[in-house]
């Protein structure tokens, strides 16, 4: 493009008459040529690099790892579905038919996954069995127990499961229902809270790293004023200038990132071992989660994202500021 | 080819730079601007390549107001106009290939083609045998040269040079001008800076002088004469 002689064709693409197809690919060879340019840049100061891949790997390790702890929490909490079992206690002296007929109806709705019946007799047996009073409670002239049903909620959830109850409870036959579902609903509260938390400090963090990245790059268009100056005057655009600072934007997104997914690898793989020892002794089959190929290329289009926008706030307001002055 | 209509430029402050300026430089013609240090000629230049905007008048290029371009445009302009700077304002970390390449990079070039130029130019200036090299282990006229090499690597229909034998001797100053003279001879528009007087005497070119912003010859200027 010759904005002066109209005639002059100075663009080594339209000098040649290249074919769109080719001239397509040529834009991406060039590109690729950029990005290992400014690759090899990072290459050429070590020290520097290493320190801003550095801040940013670590910046981006406590989010992360935040990020996985909330996911295993929430992993132990969905285990207790079995806590949203409902009881429903039966009014002393109704009979088996009327409690058999219930059972259908029950187990016919649409919202309960399944419903046992614990008879009178059933219960008064493991009572003895469990509480040791097996001497004591013969004693007994009837069994004080009433008739149980277990109902387990399709929708374990705190709320849905509250409604289950109270139209459970409306039944003719039921004296009450009970539904131990507090410590369940502190624990979601408490997830969440710690999922807001999470939110906060990773906002913070992410914030951090914009300002470390855009200020490397300002110091490296510091350090090249002179060239910029010169490009300008033989005729760069500024987007022709930005582009190797943008790339370097993106590389230091990448390390940054790999060297996060890195750091809560290894440490997985330390806290494995203890963990381990610590679930043993609950009897629990817990098994740590790691990242998913979703979360690590997540993690690495955030950290390239926040690499290119860092490097583009920096560099939009500083190459323009860069103006020969003087021939 | 080039035109200065009437330019005057201020700077903040009140120190008027070029007062008035007029003059008009044809197609294939070459001509030299002297002028004692702080007489106007490095801000003439800038005008040219739109590091500085009149205060008053227009330069035009090829019968183009500068005026009129906006900034995203004025790359595409220092495009069209090569300039050879007094500190050679050369790429020190890159080679000598890398340097002359630059605009050729810029506009787009790449592969066989613009190596076949880069070497083009090289091989004008006579530095064909140093494309490998840094531009510090290179000699003052030499690093002159590989700007000047830069500059009309892609051929630029208008060439600037500020001062481009500022800092050597005569018989490199001489092999420097004669370089010039070459484009010229190809149809390129020249204009050079230079307080050299001697040297501008020799070559018998037209010759605009400036004194304190106002331009008080336009010809053939005779040496010993003292026109300033």
């Amino acid at each position: 493009m010759s904005i002066l002689f109209s005639g002059r064709a100075s663009s080594g693409a339209s000098a040649h008459k290249i074919s769109l197809g080719r001239r397509f690919i040529m834009f991406w060879v060039n590109h690729v040529r950029q990005a290992l340019f400014s690759l090899g840049e990072l290459w050429r100061t070590p020290s520097a690099s290493i320190l801003t891949i550095g801040v940013l790997g670590v910046s981006l390790t406590l989010p992360a790892t935040l990020h996985l702890l909330v996911k295993n929490v929430q992993q132990v909490s969905d285990s207790f579905t079995q806590a949203a079992e409902i009881s429903l206690f039966i009014k002393d002296g109704t009979d088996d038919r009327q409690i058999n007929s219930l059972l259908r109806i029950l187990q016919a709705d649409n919202d309960i996954a399944r419903v046992t019946h614990i008879s009178k007799q059933q219960a008064l047996d493991e009572f003895a069995d469990v509480s040791g009073f097996g001497a004591a409670l013969t004693y007994l002239t009837d069994n004080p127990l009433p008739d149980v049903l277990l109902v387990l909620p399709k929708n374990t959830s705190a709320g849905s499961a509250r409604q289950l109850l109270e139209r459970l409870s409306k039944e003719r036959i039921v004296e009450f229902g009970k539904l131990d579902i507090d410590w369940l609903t502190r624990l979601d509260a408490i997830v969440g809270l710690l999922r807001q938390a999470v939110l906060v400090i990773a906002v913070l963090l992410l914030g951090a790293v914009l300002l470390i990245i855009g200020n490397t790059i300002r110091l490296s268009i510091m350090s090249k004023k002179d060239e910029i100056e010169i490009m300008k005057l033989v005729g760069a655009t500024d987007a022709f200038i930005q582009r190797p600072f943008l790339y370097s934007g993106v590389w230091f997104g990448v390390f940054g990132g790999l060297l996060a997914f890195l750091i809560v690898e290894a440490m997985l793989w330390w806290l494995q071992g203890a963990i381990g020892s610590v679930t043993s002794l609950y009897d629990s089959d817990f098994r740590l989660m790691a990242f998913s190929i979703t979360e690590f290329f997540s993690l690495m289009l955030l950290a390239v994202l926040l690499g290119l926008t860092g490097s583009y706030l920096s560099v939009r307001r500083h190459i323009s500021a860069i103006e020969p002055t003087g021939p | 080819m080039l035109e200065f209509d009437q330019v005057s430029k201020s700077y903040p402050g009140g120190f008027v730079a070029l007062d008035r300026v007029s003059f008009k430089l044809e197609k294939g013609e070459m001509a030299f601007l002297t002028g004692h240090s702080g007489a106007g000629k490095s801000t003439l230049l800038k005008l040219i390549s739109l590091i500085e905007r009149p205060s008053v008048g227009r330069v035009l290029i090829n019968d183009v107001d500068l005026s009129r371009i906006r900034r995203p445009h004025i790359p595409y302009v220092r495009r069209d106009v090569g300039i050879i700077f007094q500190n050679h304002r050369l790429l020190m970390n890159h080679t000598v290939f890398d340097n002359v390449a630059l605009p050729l990079v810029i506009e787009g070039f790449s592969g066989k083609d613009m190596v076949k130029r880069v070497h083009a130019a090289l091989d004008k200036v006579g530095l064909l045998d140093k494309v490998r090299c840094l531009p510090q282990t290179l000699s003052g006229g030499e690093q002159q040269r590989v700007g000047i090499a830069r500059a009309v690597v892609n051929k630029p229909p208008l060439l600037l040079a500020d001062e481009p034998t500022g800092n050597l001797d005569p018989d490199l100053s001489k092999d420097i001008m004669r370089v010039f003279e070459a484009f010229n001879q190809v149809g390129v528009s020249v204009l050079v800076a230079t307080h050299d007087l001697g040297l501008v005497a020799r070559m018998k070119y037209r010759t605009l002088t400036l004194k304190q912003g106002k331009m008080i010859n336009d010809g053939l200027l005779q040496y010993q004469e003292d026109p300033l």
